[in-house]
């Protein structure tokens, strides 16, 4: 008996994996319904279905990227404190005293790479027809997690706390004061005003609900912090639970029933 | 004395004879490939008019890069005498053609030929030609200081990539769709139907799975460890940077800016970007190119969506990114971004055209409420004064969706319903408010259509 075949034999391996080693026709079936990890797969699947000419294997990388970005996300967190006395020096320390340093490297080439992967994900299912029945509704969850993505590299371009940070962040800011209505300076906010009261004011407008403060300030910072690193995460999980489940319900990633 | 903004170093030199290097080899590998498929090619009766084997062409071709790779090795130490450059002509020649006309006509332009000529495009020997001129395009601009400071900035490269990703993936696209279309067309079965029997989920997908991890995350290390994510001074509230931008994938809806305002650019389009996106799968009644490529079969899709991303959204994040300089003014690749450039910005209001250069009688200039008049009044007024511009929005939006619908698109009307016919046609009217906006600008000056800054109100 080999080593290897001693081990899968222990009682512990055979605690953990519920399956025997998938070398056979039937255990490699049964591998795929009886691993968390696998389950979400099927058992089997059209061929054209996995081919890289055809899928791109975008979505599947966005997925692999937001792991990555979550894990070296987490890893960052260790190091960074949202304030504006430590942000900024917390970021120059990872990139010249800490060991890990380039997970700092990682998760923002990691952040960039997810942006185009998803846009290729979209294209590819758009030019697939693959958002036609029974698939319209993951399409839409689809688009939501686009607008997800973008917010979190969003969220996260301030946390550096460098020009380049807040800058980004005050011009693409600048545009909720000009929601109509809801902005201070956009069509119609005049209007809604109580005897005379301006209630949309710069202290109560949609750019003062975004950054918790007439400008980017330590508020914006913590604000960004919070839906960078938890609130978005959170909902993006969801979403990409139901989107997955979708796939699986809706007979694979493209073709009619 | 040495120039601070050295189009050549020695660096730089070196570091081009890599590229060089592996465009060599690859097009060595090219011509391996060439010389099994044992194709051949008529040369132009100017050279003999034989027949000459393409791979022999390649190989020629593999080893002038060769010869220029091995030229930057060896003569990097005299960067001032070096020759292998973009001539200052050529530079100043398209630096002048350069300006957002000519770069928004010129996206558009090569987005037709690439559907138009598609079934060259698709030819390998075609897309690998493409390919090598735009590298090389690429690695000759690198020879400019300017070029370099924008394209080699450290967060710019994912762009860059995106660019030639984006393309490599749209040629995909058409090489499938041409080769469904053929197939369709002489009724063979689909690609996507042929040797389509079921496989196990493992092997088959868990393990390209896996080695898709593998690389990906072998690449994210390699791209982490040569590229060190920027980081610029700590921040500061009082001094603004110029040109300030948004982050990268804003920065088409920034370019927005110029034409529309804020509410219409950063509110009010993106959220018809989504509301549109949402809407498609209800809208594309086409039951048709389910889960294969084609163009034929879903032509009026395909466009209008590879319209809207390739020279609506991609093309002007190039723009935004690699060519708006300080103040958001234009700048060709090879110009240096000068703060002091001037634009000469005199547009004007469709109200000001109407009122000042239309209508002779009202010479003296656009009406305003007497003063001292109430609130309702001037509302009025400022009515009088716009009407031409409410006007046309008006029949922009709420007259011409149902003058498409009894001409062009009666067809689409009957099969859509009333309502699901209103909202595309609203979609694509708002899709096409920024191309017409770009031309009237460009053609009339045209600032606002409706201008009522009381308000905030300007289209």
């Amino acid at each position: 008996m080999s080593v290897g075949d001693y081990i899968r034999e222990s009682q512990i391996w055979k605690s953990i994996f519920r399956h025997p080693a998938p070398v056979d026709r039937r255990n490699r079936i049964v591998v795929m319904l009886t691993n968390f990890f696998l389950h979400l797969h099927p058992v089997s699947i059209k061929k054209q279905g996995i081919a890289l000419s055809y899928t791109w294997c975008m979505g599947g990388i966005t997925f692999f990227l937001f792991l990555v970005e979550t894990i070296t996300g987490v890893m960052l967190m260790f190091y960074y404190r949202p304030t504006l006395e430590w942000a900024f020096n917390d970021i120059l320390a990872l990139r010249d005293v800490r060991t890990l340093g380039i997970m700092r490297e990682i998760h923002r080439w990691g952040a960039h790479a997810m942006v185009i992967t998803v846009w290729l994900h979209m294209y590819r299912v758009f030019l697939t027809g693959s958002y036609k029945p029974p698939r319209e509704f993951n399409w839409v969850i689809g688009v939501l997690l686009l607008v997800l993505t973008l917010l979190l590299s969003f969220t996260g371009y301030l946390l550096p706390w460098d020009q380049l940070a807040i800058w980004a962040i005050t011009v693409g800011s600048n545009m909720a004061r000009a929601t109509p209505f809801l902005g201070y300076e956009g069509p119609g906010a005049q209007l809604l005003n109580v005897g005379g009261f301006d209630l949309i004011t710069s202290g109560s407008d949609a750019r003062f609900l975004l950054l918790g403060s007439r400008f980017v300030g330590e508020d914006t910072l913590n604000r960004f912090y919070i839906l960078h690193c938890v609130a978005i995460p959170l909902v993006v999980s969801l979403l990409i639970a139901i989107h997955f489940w979708r796939v699986r319900k809706d007979g694979g990633i493209s073709q009619p029933l | 004395m040495s120039n601070p903004y050295p189009d050549l170093t020695p660096s730089v030199i070196f570091g081009l004879g890599w590229i060089y290097m592996i465009l060599f080899l690859l097009n060595i590998g090219w011509t391996v490939r060439s010389y099994k498929s044992k194709q051949h090619v008529r040369l132009p009766a100017l050279l003999g008019g034989m027949d000459v084997p393409t791979a022999g062409l390649w190989a020629l071709y593999a080893v002038m890069l060769g010869i220029v790779a091995v030229a930057h090795f060896t003569g990097s130490n005299r960067p001032e005498s070096f020759l292998l450059r973009m001539p200052l002509g050529a530079k100043m020649a398209i630096d002048s053609l350069a300006n957002p006309v000519k770069y928004f006509t010129l996206s558009v332009v090569l987005f037709v030929a690439v559907v138009y000529y598609r079934k060259q495009l698709v030819k390998p020997h075609v897309a690998w030609t493409l390919l090598n001129l735009s590298l090389i395009f690429m690695a000759v601009s690198l020879t400019d200081w300017d070029f370099r400071q924008i394209v080699g900035k450290p967060d710019n490269v994912p762009i860059v990539a995106m660019l030639f990703i984006v393309a490599f993936f749209t040629w995909l696209y058409f090489k499938r769709a041409v080769d469904n279309d053929e197939r369709i067309a002489a009724g063979r079965p689909l690609y996507e139907q042929e040797d389509n029997e079921k496989v196990l989920v493992w092997p088959d997908l868990v393990y390209t799975e896996l080695i898709c991890m593998v690389v990906l995350t072998a690449v994210l290390v390699v791209w982490g460890i040569l590229l060190q994510a920027p980081l610029e001074e700590p921040a500061s509230s009082v001094k603004t940077p110029n040109p300030s931008k948004a982050p990268w994938y804003f920065l088409g809806l920034q370019e927005m800016l110029v034409y529309y305002d804020p509410w219409l650019a950063g509110v009010v389009f993106p959220s018809i970007i989504l509301v549109g996106l949402m809407a498609l799968p209800y809208i594309d009644f086409n039951k048709k190119g389910n889960g294969y490529y084609t163009f034929n079969e879903r032509k009026f899709a395909i466009l209008t969506f590879m319209f809207g991303f390739l020279p609506l959204w991609v093309a002007m994040i190039i723009l935004g990114t690699f060519l708006r300089g300080p103040n958001w003014n234009f700048f060709g690749i090879y110009e240096y971004w000068d703060v002091h450039k001037l634009e000469a910005l005199n547009n004007v209001n469709l109200s000001e055209l109407f009122w000042l250069k239309w209508v002779p009688s009202s010479a003296q200039g656009l009406p305003v409420a007497p003063a001292g008049a109430d609130e309702g009044t001037k509302f009025l007024v400022i009515l009088y004064r716009e009407w031409l511009g409410l006007v046309l929005t008006i029949v922009y939006v709420a007259v011409l969706p149902g003058i498409l619908a009894a001409t062009i698109f009666r067809n689409f009307f009957y099969r859509m319903g009333f309502i699901r016919y209103m909202v595309f046609s609203n979609l694509l009217l708002m899709m096409a408010a920024l191309p017409i906006k770009m031309v009237l600008r460009w053609a009339f000056n045209l600032k606002y259509i409706v201008a009522i800054p009381e308000y905030f109100f300007n289209i």
